[in-house]
């Protein structure tokens, strides 16, 4: 039925990957990954569209002076920033200590390395 | 990248009217950037020997270096001098874009970047027909991305026609023309010859470029103000003419009129291309295919985190640029040069250095320059993801059905490719030069958003998707967003101007109007629509092959048999 895909290599077509879906070590290590980015989108992406929504149906809120010349709408757009690289950074280290071993360990079995 | 670059044609009214010193500074300084980056270009083109090399830069170059060539990718001139121009002239609402742009790149970094470059190996297609029918998958993803490719192109190419009239006073057809062949030719060179080791080294000497020359001007501009932000924004606020308003929401986008359905329409507009910035970079393909330059999944993480880091701080830097224009420039003398503010970033430079003097002359030189570097360093990536798919997916795995064996097969298709790509729009620029930049830009956008990521989000995280998912999620994304374009105000019936009578559609004349779609940017319906037909698509096919997402579910978290770089 399928067509030979091209990105098969011949020694990927001998590991059962059935078989390592199926182990609780990858059950963990998906667990590890999905638990983290699903929540972390639907986060950012709500603040995100709340100051859209802000910007656009807001804008008296907006308005309001905080510092000097800042209103609101200027310091929520720089939190946008602030919170961008403050996620990139949460995930890199939640990667790096979490999500990493485990899957670089799951990697090793699979190529076979002693 | 973009926004407005051409909103008007009256660009020609060039800068250069008042000193034309600049002009002999301006293209040494670009004379200087083409030499070098063809000796680059000479250097890659000796170390490329495989497939892997030509496609995918050999895979090792570093997380940083990627992460400087992503950003010499992303940040283009339209989004130097167009962001900085919309918020010389609008103020806040300038600074909408920079936000959107710089969250999408979380989309990209969380649910795309590792994931893809475990899976595949030179185009997104890889990935996306990764479990299924290759001919139907590997057909649609590259007819989606050459057509978001080739409009991306054509915005960057008539861009740089105006780039030219505008720093360089030349404004003869003719002249536009030659520059647009002109920078055609350069972009088929660096990627016939250099591939992508050399491309990726043209973007990161770009980027580098880009960057010390914005924050140059962004230390000066904010020095000025005894380095008070508040200082700078009172500033703007006062030369703008619009006093307190120009630092809120509401001068461009979400305008309030006394016509509520108007002023509805106006705000859902505005939350259209918000959606479509935050979701169409991860479905643009030249920025996809980046992942594939680095060795390993962590490294294609660093790389983001690096261009993060650049992209934030540019926008960053932006805003001091576009207070800066507004409050050193002027609103009159920035719409004197061009009505939609591209002109602001290189007058600011000039102001900066003080106009009518050398240093004047140097800067708006060195700026203009920067400028031009960049658009090249963007063509030439669009052209490289064009032509790979073209030469990867459509020829090697759909044409020949994988039977293109050896490597010097693969490489040599993908250099025609990129002649025939850069060929095609080349002829397509130079009449496409009456078209709105914003307009080419706003449908490789919403078609990257609609088309692209849907069914890259289904392919890594749906265990159900299949083939019909697939191909009916592409088709459908694509056709969507280019049909509402075709009946938005864009091509016809768009506002009128009171004093020249036209209106501010693709058909001038305002008599000619078939639009019944009323916002400008198609995505809050395209890409919900690219997301159902995916979804409609895959359910009622029954089509699941098993084996094959077990084994890309593995490889794409764990990393195993991924792509390895190619050692010398």
């Amino acid at each position: 039925m399928a067509e030979p895909p091209s990105t098969a290599q011949s020694p990927a077509e001998t590991v059962n990957w059935e078989e390592v879906q199926d182990s609780p070590d990858f059950a963990h290590l998906r667990h590890a990954l999905r638990s983290f980015i699903f929540p972390v989108t639907v986060a950012f992406l709500v603040w995100y569209f709340t100051y859209v929504l802000c910007a656009a149906f807001a804008r008296d809120f907006m308005n309001i002076k905080v510092i000097g010349e800042f209103n609101i709408g200027l310091i929520f757009g720089l939190l946008q920033f602030v919170t961008t690289f403050l996620i990139a950074l949460f995930y890199a280290r939640h990667m790096n200590s979490k999500f990493d071993p485990e899957a670089d360990k799951l990697r090793d079995e699979i190529e076979g390395v002693a | 990248m973009f926004v407005q670059l051409a909103t008007t044609t009256d660009t020609a009214a060039a800068v250069a009217d008042s000193d034309s010193g600049h002009q002999v500074i301006t293209i040494s300084l670009f004379l200087t950037f083409v030499a070098i980056t063809l000796g680059i270009t000479i250097w890659a083109s000796r170390q490329n020997r495989t497939a892997a090399d030509f496609y995918a830069g050999g895979r090792s170059f570093t997380g940083m270096q990627n992460g400087f060539a992503i950003g010499g990718d992303y940040m283009s001139a339209a989004s130097f001098l167009g962001i900085a121009g919309l918020i010389a002239l609008y103020g806040y609402d300038g600074f909408l874009y920079s936000i959107g742009f710089l969250v999408a790149w979380l989309v990209a970094l969380l649910l795309v970047a590792e994931l893809m470059r475990n899976t595949g190996k030179f185009t997104m297609a890889d990935v996306l027909s990764f479990r299924m029918r290759q001919r139907p998958v590997r057909t649609a993803a590259s007819i989606s991305t050459v057509v978001v490719s080739i409009f991306y192109l054509l915005a960057q190419m008539v861009g740089a026609g105006e780039l030219v009239s505008l720093l360089l006073g030349i404004s003869s057809q003719a002249a536009k023309n030659l520059v647009i062949a002109g920078v055609g030719l350069l972009m088929i060179i660096y990627v016939v010859f250099g591939g992508m080791k050399g491309t990726t080294w043209v973007q990161i000497i770009k980027a580098v470029l880009l960057m010390t020359g914005a924050g140059i001007m962004t230390v000066w501009v904010l020095a000025k103000y005894g380095f008070n932000p508040s200082e700078l924004l009172n500033a703007a606020a006062g030369a703008s003419g619009k006093g307190e308003a120009f630092l809120e929401p509401g001068l461009r986008y979400g305008v309030e009129s006394a016509d509520a359905t108007k002023t509805l329409l106006s705000k859902l507009d505005f939350i259209s291309l918000a959606m479509a910035l935050v979701l169409g970079t991860a479905g643009l393909p030249h920025i996809l295919i980046r992942f594939y330059t680095v060795p390993s999944s962590k490294a294609a993480r660093k790389s983001v985190l690096w261009a993060i880091a650049l992209i934030g701080t540019f926008y960053l830097m932006t805003l001091a640029l576009g207070f800066g224009a507004a409050a050193l420039v002027g609103h009159e003398a920035i719409t004197k040069q061009s009505a939609g503010g591209n002109s602001a970033a290189p007058q600011l430079a000039e102001a900066l250095g003080g106009v009518g003097t050398t240093t004047g002359a140097i800067m708006l030189a060195v700026i203009a320059a920067v400028a031009f570097a960049t658009i090249l360093a963007v063509v030439a990536g669009l052209t490289l993801a064009s032509s790979s798919s073209l030469a990867h997916d459509l020829y090697a795995n759909v044409i020949r059905r994988g039977k293109v064996t050896t490597d010097k097969q693969e490489v040599r298709v993908g250099r025609i490719s990129a002649v025939v790509i850069g060929a095609v729009s080349i002829a397509l620029a130079i009449p496409a030069q009456s078209l709105n930049v914003a307009f080419l830009v706003a449908i490789a956008f919403a078609i990257a958003a609609s088309a692209n990521l849907p069914v890259i989000l289904y392919s890594l995280f749906w265990k159900r998707f299949n083939t019909r998912g697939a191909t009916w999620g592409i088709y459908g994304g694509l056709i969507s967003a280019l049909v509402l374009l075709i009946f938005s105000p864009n091509v016809s019936g768009g506002a009128v101007n009171a004093t020249t009578g036209k209106a501010a559609s693709l058909f001038s004349d305002p008599s000619i109007d078939f639009h019944w779609f009323p916002l400008n940017n198609p995505g809050l319906i395209s890409i919900p629509l690219g997301f159902l037909f995916a979804f409609i698509g895959t359910v009622t096919s029954k089509e699941f092959n098993k084996a094959k997402w077990a084994e890309m579910e593995v490889r794409s978290l764990t990393g195993a048999h991924a792509e390895k770089a190619v050692s010398h």
